[in-house]
This record gives structure tokens, sequence and C-alpha cells, in this order.
């Protein structure tokens, strides 16, 4: 079965809808699927729903859907990095839910694994549990948040083998296993793509049973905030 | 002379004791790294790393290694990198035995408030929620009070809540407060701030 395709295009074509729910991977603009926002902003789909954790920022990253208005509603953890974004919030053009970053990522990681709704007791006793189910153990509130069920999910890895298998490198991983597992379709671009075999099957951090479609290419990789030392501090 | 930022990260270092796993929030608590001396601590980056080194020398940002404030920095030879899902199991499952991080307001209950003002931009909660719940020890450091110099530690919080009940300990320029039962109990004052300055300054119930 084939897995790697020539273009981010040629990977989702067919794929999208109008309407259809998203799970992207990355933190800030860390470990971004660049190339296939690229993708989905030419392809002009709109009335998107996108779980990612942030935004990205103006004019990169998911905030290149937010210029075009292909994006109507956002399920997030944090969306301070974008004026554009504050725009279409204020004036009523998006729409906004909040997720406390660790349910954002259980959310999707209870979706890609069947699991349709768990308790936590984060959020408990704040706008977040707002009619939400509640039930305690043991002394102990806690609220019912339910698992994410993607229909598409677009993820960043560093490399991966032709079957799917991958690996991601330092903090880039962050939300993109869980947003692979909760997608029905998980189209995943990497920096490179080698033979099976290449990398150590106990060195896979996310096995190639979770993704569909694997893209190459170059990544721009933009830094958020340079925060540096001085080499004298030494 | 109430402590400045500085001496604030530094009281709270106090707190943390070898072999802990610490979460360290925005602000002045990023400032408590400074200070925990030959303790063992290892510090959570809650977008997936535990052993959070110093930023990079310049010219050696990694973009694909930053820290929850999507600032560059550097791996230690003990880092671990794992996803967000992880990352917060951890969080959730009570396996970080503290976070410390910085407040709009708190109450004697141990409510906080420190993710959105209503009517002004909101940004997010982020990790806030999960820290808060999930962590061993939640230690706030802030200044006693905001900008027109009001107490921001209250009987009850008048912001939305980030957690109910959830702060073990605060640390201000003035000094540090324990949340008991019925109210705050004072433990330290800071260097010359007598007792009474500090009732004065403090809008909450304070109990012995």
């Amino acid at each position: 079965m084939k897995k790697v395709y020539g273009s981010a295009a040629e990977a989702l074509d067919g794929v999208l809808h109008d309407g259809m729910l998203i799970a992207a991977g990355g933190f800030g603009l860390c470990g971004i699927p660049e190339l296939l926002i690229d993708a989905i902003v030419e392809s002009g789909v709109k009335d998107l729903t996108i779980a990612s954790n942030n935004c990205g920022v103006d004019g990169f990253g998911l905030g290149k859907l937010l210029d075009t208005k292909q994006i109507k509603k956002m399920m997030s953890s944090y969306v301070g990095e974008n004026a554009e974004f504050m725009r279409q919030y204020l004036s009523g053009e998006l729409e906004l839910e909040f997720n406390p970053q660790g349910t954002l990522a259980e959310r999707m990681r209870a979706g890609g694994s069947g699991i349709p709704g768990f308790y936590t007791k984060t959020g408990v006793g704040t706008v977040i549990a707002e009619g939400k189910d509640v039930k305690n153990w043991g002394g102990q509130d806690y609220i019912l948040e339910e698992g994410i069920f993607a229909d598409l999910s677009i993820v960043k890895a560093w490399k991966a083998d032709t079957t799917g298998n991958c690996i991601f490198r330092k903090t880039a991983r962050n939300f993109n296993p869980p947003a692979a597992m909760c997608g029905k379709l998980c189209v995943m671009e990497v920096e490179e793509i080698v033979e099976p075999g290449e990398l150590d099957p106990d060195h896979i951090h996310l096995p190639g049973i979770y993704v569909h479609r694997i893209i190459k290419g170059e990544h721009e990789k933009r830094i958020e905030q340079r925060t540096v030392r001085k080499r004298e501090e030494a | 002379m109430p402590w400045d930022r500085n001496q604030m990260a530094a009281r709270a270092a106090q707190e943390l004791e070898d072999g802990m796993y610490v979460n360290l929030g925005i602000g002045i608590p990023t400032l408590v790294a400074n200070y925990v001396g030959d303790k063992d601590i290892t510090l959570q980056s809650e977008n997936g790393m535990l052993g959070m080194g110093p930023f990079p020398f310049e010219g050696d940002e990694d973009p694909d290694l930053i820290n929850a404030g999507k600032q560059t920095i550097t791996e230690l030879r003990r880092t671990a990198y794992f996803d967000s899902a992880m990352s917060f199991g951890m969080i959730r499952g009570g396996k970080i035995a503290a976070a410390i991080l910085g407040a709009m307001e708190v109450a004697e209950n141990g409510d906080l408030a420190n993710w959105m003002i209503p009517g002004k931009l909101v940004k997010g909660m982020g990790g806030a929620m999960d820290l808060v719940a999930g962590v061993g020890k939640v230690i706030v450091v802030m200044d006693h009070a905001n900008k027109h110099g009001e107490s921001k530690v209250l009987k009850e919080c008048t912001l939305p809540l980030t957690g109910k009940g959830v702060v073990d300990r605060i640390i201000t320029n003035l000094g540090v407060l324990d949340v008991v039962e019925g109210g705050l109990k004072l433990v330290e004052l800071a260097d010359g701030v007598t007792e009474e300055e500090f009732r004065a300054a403090t809008d909450a119930t304070l109990v012995n």
C-alpha cells in the first residue's frame, strides 16, 4: 500500500470538504505542519473547525487560514499571538472553544483510542466546567470531557519510513502524536523519508498504523521567541 | 524593604527540595531556576520536556527546541522528550512535585485567578488549569498589590478562576502565606516589613 505522496496537495486530494474537523499538531510554531497548512489555504476549503493548541501567528502557520477566513471555529488552549485572530473573534466571525492544554491533548488521545469521554479534575469550579457532567470519586470532583474524533489529522514529524513509522525531534513532538491518533485520516509531513528498517523499531515514537499519507518537504521552522545567552556569560 | 523580583524568586527556590520535578511559570517564577543552588531539581516544560536547560548561546538556537513560553532553550544530559498527552498525564497524575506560578488574584480559600480579565483580550489558559489541578504543591509568586495598590490576596477572587482551592503557599514582595483551614497563615515577613504593614496590605482573613 502506497503511503508516500509527491506533494501536500496530492496527499490532500479528495480529502478536504467544507465544514470538516481537522486536528493539527504543533505547539506555537514548533512542529507545525507548514506544508499541509499551505495546501489547505490553496484548496479554498472553508468553514473549518480546527483543534490545535494555538492558531499560529499573523501570516504564518494556521494564521494563514485566518487571513483567508477559512476557519469557522478553533478548539485551542492559547491564542494570544495573533492580532487577526482577536479581530475575527471579537467581531463574531470566528468561534472559539477554550480547552485547557492537557484536556485538549487528552481529548485527542482519547478520540484516537476509542474513548468517547473521560473525567478530569482540570477545570473543576471554573467556567470550563459549565454544563459538563460532574462525578465525585474519593471526595474529589471530576468533570466529563469528550474525546475528539477528527475527520482529518495534519501533523509534522522529523523522519518517517515509507510505512509511516516515525520519530519526532525534541519539543517538536508536542501535540503531533495525539493529533495524529484522533483523525479518520492522518496526513503527515516530514523532513526525511527512509526505507523500512532504517529506523530502529525500538525508537519509533508513533507507529505507522496511525499514519495514512506521508509527504516530504522543506520547512521554514520559524522561531517565535528567539532568546539567547551571550557567550561571555559562560 | 519589601522583596524585589529576584528576592521573591530566591525565596520561592527555598520551597524546592532535592530530587523534585518542578514546573515554573512565566515571569518571576522563571527566575527561580537561578536560585536552586546545589539542589538536584528537574524542570518540566509542559510542551513536552523534562530537564530544561538554559537559553542557548547566540547562533545555537534550535526551532525544534522551545519552552512553554515559546522561547528557544537547550537540553541537558538528563533531558527526556515526550508528547503533550504524556506531559499532561504526568501533571494530572500528580508526578510533578510543585508548580510555581504567577497570579492576578488569590483567595483565602486557595482559589486562584490568573488567566482572564473579562472585557479585555482573552488569550487562553494554556496549561495553567491542568497544572494547578494536578501537581503536588501549588506555590504562587506575585506582587502583593496590583497596579492600583489594591491587595491581590483576597477573601474571594473577583476574576474567573483558574482553579478552586488549589493554592498551597503564596510568596509576595511582603512575605509568605499558607492557605490553611479558615484563612491564610502568615509564615514569614519580608525583611523590614512589619506584621502591621502586612495585615494592612492584605484584604483577606489572617489566622494564627
